[in-house]
């Protein structure tokens, strides 16, 4: 019979063996997969790591897809840290989209130097407002703050849509008449296109270098200051918070804030680094918010963890633009990332549990487990 | 006392029972015979439940044989246990609240008698009716179990074990619940069911009651048998030191404590708040504390004793009436400002509240202090001084934990309270308020808490004593309030105090000042 138990201690080797032998059950099922389609398991892997990672400009352009998932995963990370559970970092995006072009076509006759400190600050406004509606709704009414920020993210690209399919808003170019016929957002001018980092021949979008300061900034606020060490004890019990005197409502508004600001800036850098135009279909086709989550749960929460994956993951979506075609279908290669994403988070099952295989005989059916957290120590009396 | 018989009712032979990280029994002999009331005594963890949970066919052990009336046997599920006549009441009722108490006695029942779906009221009622006249047990069978008290619910419990024909009965814990008089009647019954030869298993680490009660005595620690005595041959000295392996002597406050600076450091006057529910569950509360004074409030569970604390720690808001601490009123209903008062809080619930479970030792003992220099400046925190300040406070207050890093659901609860005292009385409080502080401790760690309280008050610390174990707040408070339904129903000097007269007091009765 097989048990599934909590494990009392997470071992540090496992950390290494665990994603290690993900890889390998993801290889081995989707060259089974491969195999069975009539494609050459070895090739095809070959070509996703050379479209995603080492041909030339593929990492270029698998940061491109990296970047605002680096933002939303930070954003679920920023609140999942404190079990706020917030799940609108899609809309908290798209608000910071809306607000770093608003102020973008705004200021288009300034230079770089006005405008993209404006779009910056406009993006972490609108994303912070945006999640702050489900966090103020949390702390004092107590709503299920998972059910209120995803529906925001309906409302977000239903607001999208209004501003450019629906209205003659100010974010909607008007100027000519085909774009009065085939709705478009503005262009901003060019010193809104924020400007890329080369280094050796890589192109790194500005946006993917703030969310790496961003992900330092996660890392001390969570680890070295009082504004952490509170949201931490918040995380771990909300009787023990309010024991100790922790202003526990104001916590969750600034912690939503915190993570919608992270989205939003996503937004910004979206809209500043790729797109330079508010592009309602585009951005929620993406589905970066709900890709973010993914992250933040392979990276365990961790800020740095969170570029990293991020970058992987990235990779893998932009191998998988690159290897689709005629003899290589789009729905295969879904597969492939859902069996790789599979694996990886079945594999984080294994960290925190074990499963026990024992003989039908002499076991105990029923005994519920002694909880290592509840006894602690005193095991069962 | 009755006479036992020679026929064992019960038999386990070598019992071990493993988990993970834990031998619970280990090569465990037990034996109860029949018509005797025998005491399973131990420390918490010391593998008393365990034990009785195998004998109820809640586990099944790695090794071992039980053997009952005779006849080894193999139980895959409580049900397995009840057939043979095997009945446990738990320390925590299993009954259905809005049931009566007749639906409870049937539920997940099937006897001969009534076979199908359709429930017999008046044949079930009149067995009810017949077993709590023979045990002394006054039971009304159309009660719903919500509305009955702590005591008639376990008297609800033992009949169901009775109805379903149990000739061996386990009680855990069955009197840590109960006033002393219900525990009075409790030891009446039991008396009266090993008269008619049935078998009492009476799970306990009280050492009066064991006395008061058994026949004999089986000790276990650590998961191994001590030794079975007989009660008439042994004594609580002895039965302590077989339980904890060394001997122990109970902290008791000093007679006389130092009324030189009596001044009043807690004063509440006309104090309501509301319970969870939202209705009354303090009504005019006055109480003082004093400097260096140890005030006890004794009453069952439920009679506003956690309101009492929350209020004082801020956690509750009061309806009205006034709190002063040092003479300086109080606006309530906030925690901070009750910390900036100095007024530390031991709270029941101590891994949920006392301590944030999965953080570190280190960072539950800086849970109040956080906020200032040295531990952090600016809003950063000093990760090097809150690692020495962990080093020297568990050193103080011996401790013991893996390290400063390990998470602090991962120690005993003795060192869990450690914590929480350590880190309140670091914290250098006026007043000490602490709810049922020793309560699911073993006797060790309740000595070092008690040490603590009384350590307090020498500082010159109120300390407000709020618990259930009158013994303990016989031992170390200097007077004692009564807080029954949200009242309090008299308040005595600990010299004047009789058990007889502050259970009357817990019952509700008004005692005298």
């Amino acid at each position: 019979m097989i048990r599934i138990e909590r494990r009392l201690t997470e071992s540090r080797w496992l950390l290494l063996v665990v994603p290690i032998g993900s890889l390998i059950g993801a290889v081995v099922l989707s060259g089974i997969i491969l195999f069975f389609t009539g494609h050459d398991p070895v090739d095809t892997w070959q070509r996703l790591l050379d479209r995603g990672f080492f041909a030339p400009g593929a990492l270029s352009a698998s940061l491109v897809q990296a970047t605002p998932l680096l933002f939303t995963g930070l954003a679920a990370a920023a609140a999942f840290r404190m079990q706020t559970w917030n799940i609108g970092a899609e809309g908290q995006l798209y608000l910071g989209a809306v607000g770093a072009s608003g102020i973008g076509i705004a200021l288009s006759h300034q230079p770089a130097g006005v405008i993209i400190p404006a779009m910056v600050v406009a993006g972490i406004i609108t994303g912070a407002a945006w999640a702050a509606i489900p966090g103020v709704l949390r702390a004092y009414t107590r709503t299920n703050e998972i059910i209120t920020s995803l529906m925001l993210n309906y409302v977000a690209g239903l607001l999208m849509n209004y501003l450019i399919f629906d209205s003659h808003s100010y974010w909607r170019d008007l100027s000519t008449f085909e774009a009065r016929v085939f709705p478009l957002g503005k262009y901003l001018s060019d010193a809104g296109n924020w400007p890329n980092l080369p280094i050796t021949g890589i192109v790194i979008p500005l946006g993917f270098g703030l969310g790496i300061a961003a992900a330092a900034v996660l890392y001390v606020l969570y680890r070295s200051t009082t504004f952490g060490f509170e949201a931490r004890v918040i995380g771990d019990s909300r009787a023990a918070a309010h024991y100790a005197g922790i202003r526990t409502r104001r916590k969750i508004v600034a912690v939503m804030a915190l993570s919608g600001a992270f989205a939003g800036l996503g937004g910004a850098s979206e809209i500043g680094d790729f797109r330079h135009v508010l592009d309602p279909r585009g951005l929620q086709q993406a589905g970066f918010g709900y890709a973010g989550i993914v992250v933040a749960a392979l990276a365990r929460l961790n800020p740095f963890a969170v570029v990293v994956v991020a970058v992987l993951l990235g990779g893998l979506s932009n191998a998988g633009f690159a290897l689709q075609g005629a003899t290589f279908p789009a729905g295969l290669v879904g597969t492939l990332q859902g069996l790789i994403l599979f694996c990886a988070l079945a594999g984080e099952l294994l960290v925190h549990y074990r499963i026990r295989v024992r003989r039908p005989a002499g076991t105990a059916p029923i005994a519920p487990q002694p909880q290592a957290s509840s006894a602690a120590g005193a095991g069962p009396a | 006392m009755v006479t036992a018989g020679r026929i064992p009712a019960v038999t386990m032979r070598g019992i071990t029972k493993r988990f993970p990280g834990v031998v619970a029994n280990d090569q465990v002999d037990f034996e109860a015979l029949q018509g005797e009331v025998h005491a399973l005594l131990g420390e918490n963890g010391a593998g008393k439940s365990t034990l009785s949970n195998i004998l109820t066919g809640l586990y099944r052990p790695d090794e071992g044989e039980v053997v009952i009336q005779g006849k080894p046997v193999t139980f895959r599920s409580p049900r397995d246990a009840i057939e043979a006549g095997v009945g446990m009441v738990h320390q925590h009722f299993r009954l259905a609240a809005s049931f009566t108490v007749a639906e409870n006695l049937v539920l997940g029942h099937r006897d001969a008698a009534d076979r199908g779906l359709l429930l017999e009221p008046k044949v079930v009622e009149g067995r009810i009716a017949d077993l709590s006249r023979r045990y002394r047990m006054p039971v009304n069978p159309r009660a719903r179990i919500w509305q009955l008290s702590v005591g008639e619910q376990q008297r609800v419990e033992i009949l169901k074990a009775l109805y379903r024909g149990a000739r061996i009965l386990i009680l855990d814990e069955p009197t840590s619940l109960l006033t002393p008089q219900e525990a009075d009647d409790l030891f009446q019954t039991l008396r009266l069911m090993s008269a008619e030869q049935r078998t009492v298993i009476f799970i306990s680490h009280k050492l009066e009651e064991v006395m008061a009660i058994s026949n004999r005595v089986t000790v276990l620690r650590r998961g191994k048998v001590v030794g079975t005595v007989m009660t008439k041959e042994t004594n609580q000295r002895e039965l302590a030191r077989m339980m904890v392996g060394r001997d122990v002597v109970f902290t008791q406050k000093k007679e006389g404590p130092a009324k030189a600076e009596r001044t009043v450091v807690l004063e509440l006057r006309g104090i309501c708040a509301n319970g969870d529910l939202g209705t009354p569950a303090l009504r005019e509360v006055n109480l003082s504390v004093h400097g260096g004074e140890i005030v006890g409030v004794a009453g069952v569970a439920g009679n506003g004793q956690r309101e009492l604390a929350e209020v004082i720690a801020g956690m509750r808001r009061r309806t009205s009436g006034s709190m002063a601490v040092s003479g300086k009123p109080t606006r309530g209903g906030n925690p901070l400002e009750a910390i900036r008062r100095g007024i530390a809080y031991v709270p029941e619930d101590r891994l949920g509240t006392g301590v944030a479970p999965t953080l570190s030792v280190a960072e539950n003992l800086v849970l109040k202090s956080y906020r200032r220099p040295p531990i952090s400046t600016g809003g950063l925190l000093h990760h090097r001084r809150i690692r020495t300040n962990a080093e020297e406070v568990m050193t103080r207050f011996n401790i013991s934990a893996r390290g400063p890093q390990s998470p602090t659901r991962l120690l005993s609860g003795g060192n869990i309270q450690k914590v929480v005292l350590a880190r309140e009385l670091s914290g250098r409080p006026r007043v000490l308020v602490a709810a049922s502080p020793t309560s699911g401790l073993d006797v060790a760690a309740t000595d070092a808490v008690r040490a603590l309280l009384l350590q307090a008050a020498d500082q010159g610390d109120g300390v407000l004593l709020i618990s259930e174990d009158l013994d303990e707040i016989l031992a170390l408070a200097d007077r004692i309030a009564v807080l029954y339904g949200g009242r309090i129903t008299g308040i005595v000097e600990r010299q004047k105090a009789a058990v007889e007269e502050l259970g009357l007091m817990m019952a509700g009765s008004t005692g005298a000042t």
